[in-house]
């Protein structure tokens, strides 16, 4: 895999941490907060975790704490996917 | 110290989820007892258990819940759903820190336990999920009601084996006046994965017998075949609170909790008695109540011969050889652990409402020495006002509770 999609982070959300009753994630969540999404900062940490086992990419147990969009989350683990390709 | 009136009662057992599918379960005799399909039994001595039928988290428990959640705390997020809604209360208009949370725990979150351990076993420490830090220990239960109702009171867990659910009931009558005006209370347990049931066995107290009418049948005579008992998953979660409290409300009143003690058993081979019978004594003290005006035991019932002879000795000390009806409905679910204490008190106030005895497996003929009126097999019929429930936790825990009927269920009867 080279890029990370929205849509990937959606299934990972949904498999891994699930999802809360009124929260729809097929709608526009890029720049809605984690919190406001019903994930608090562990749930993110797991999301972060599943992403580190999957695609084998080295990511910082502490990197959780800074991500708190889901498009932030995006872009962060494609710029690591992409030094690790680089 | 006022009694507390228990306004709500959740149940999710092998028979039924609901606390009036139970109820009917149980007086209709019909056993929860099944060959064990939660995983593959076949390797091991004992493959009958109770199991939860039809249990779907799903339904039950918030999709966020879900992932970060045991099947235990699960089963205890369903019972308190039922719990509350039978009290017809909503946490959030009383105030956080007047509300509390006391569950028991023996199990714990040990299916999902197993299932991060072999992660953790066959890939490696990374494998291992984030919610694994919360999901397995002791207090996950009590933390997760107790955030997901908003109540901020007073919260604990009890860990005591099968005699923790009572120990929760106890110390929620003494804490409600004091600390909280409502009390979530009770337990669950989901003992039916493999490192569980490893972990039971090596107390050497499990039943191997196949036939799921007699694996699990305490007082009985079974000679030359005396056996065990056989472990069963879920439990009930209670509401209690003080009664002015419920007054206020307008509340249910399913009956009061009137009496509590704990005991503890002397090291084995120790020459002085068991802590039954003292502590039965002790709890009708604390409840003012003599023996003669007990209406009903419920019994601990280990199915251990030795430990079933203890017991109804213990039991003709107090109130003479057969000198007060005694059941052990849990013949039909199995040892609960956790979730045993509970359920017998649920069951016992759905027989102190509706005036009946529930009866526990057919017992045909009774071991020598216990000498009691045992009632199995039919329900029986009785004026019910005050009933003792019984339990006794692995490692000598021993707990009795006296509970008394609301007004309502011996009104016009005598």
């Amino acid at each position: 895999m080279t890029e990370f999609s929205l849509d990937d982070l959606r299934q990972l959300l949904r498999a891994s941490v699930g999802v809360d009753e009124g929260v729809d994630l097929d709608g526009d969540i890029a720049d809605r907060e984690f919190v406001e999404l019903g994930y608090d900062s562990l749930a993110v940490a797991e999301v972060i975790s599943q992403v580190r086992r999957r695609l084998g990419v080295p990511i910082p147990e502490d990197a959780a704490v800074e991500i708190t969009t889901p498009g932030a989350a995006v872009a962060f683990i494609n710029a690591r996917l992409a030094e690790a390709v680089g | 110290m006022s009694n507390p009136v228990v306004t709500g009662i959740g149940v999710v057992a092998p028979t039924g989820i609901g606390a009036e599918a139970h109820w009917q379960a149980v007086l209709a005799g019909k056993s929860g007892i099944g060959a064990i399909s939660r995983f593959d039994p076949a390797a091991y001595p004992v493959r009958l258990a109770g199991e939860i039928p039809g249990f779907v988290a799903a339904e039950q428990v918030p999709g966020r819940l879900i992932p970060q959640t045991d099947r235990w705390t699960q089963t205890s997020i369903a019972a308190t759903n039922e719990a509350l809604a039978d009290a017809q209360v909503d946490p959030a208009e009383l105030p956080e820190y007047e509300m509390g949370v006391l569950t028991a725990a023996s199990s714990s979150g040990a299916e999902f336990g197993q299932r991060e351990m072999t992660e953790l076993f066959t890939k490696g420490p990374s494998w291992v999920g984030t919610y694994q830090a919360i999901a397995w220990f002791f207090a996950a239960t009590t933390g997760q009601l107790a955030i997901r109702h908003g109540m901020r009171g007073p919260c604990a867990v009890y860990c005591a084996e099968q005699a923790g659910g009572l120990d929760a009931l106890g110390r929620a009558r003494r804490l409600l006046g004091v600390e909280a005006r409502l009390i979530v209370a009770g337990g669950t347990d989901a003992p039916l994965c493999p490192y569980a049931l490893v972990a039971q066995l090596s107390n050497g107290k499990l039943s191997t017998v196949d036939d799921p009418d007699r694996a699990y049948l305490p007082f009985a005579d079974r000679a030359p075949h005396a056996t065990g008992y056989l472990p069963g998953e879920g439990g009930a979660i209670l509401i209690l609170e003080t009664r002015d409290a419920a007054k206020q409300r307008g509340a249910p009143d399913h009956g009061t909790v009137i009496g509590y003690a704990a005991g503890m058993d002397p090291p084995p081979g120790s020459p002085r008695p068991p802590a039954l019978r003292r502590t039965i004594e002790r709890a009708l003290a604390d409840a003012d109540v003599r023996p003669s005006y007990v209406d009903v035991v419920f019994a601990d019932g280990s199915g251990v011969p030795a430990e079933d002879a203890a017991e109804a000795a213990a039991i003709s000390a107090v109130f003479g050889p057969r000198g007060v009806p005694v059941t052990v409905p849990k013949t039909l679910t199995g040892r609960l652990y956790a979730g045993g204490g509970a359920l017998d008190v649920a069951t016992a106030l759905l027989a102190l409402r509706d005036q009946v005895i529930p009866p526990g497996l057919r017992v045909e003929r009774l071991a020598p020495g216990c000498d009691l009126d045992l009632v199995s097999g039919a329900p029986r019929e009785a004026r019910l006002r005050t009933a003792l429930v019984l339990a006794r936790g692995h490692g000598g825990f021993t707990t009795a509770l006296v509970l008394r009927a609301a007004d309502s269920a011996t009104k016009g009867r005598s």
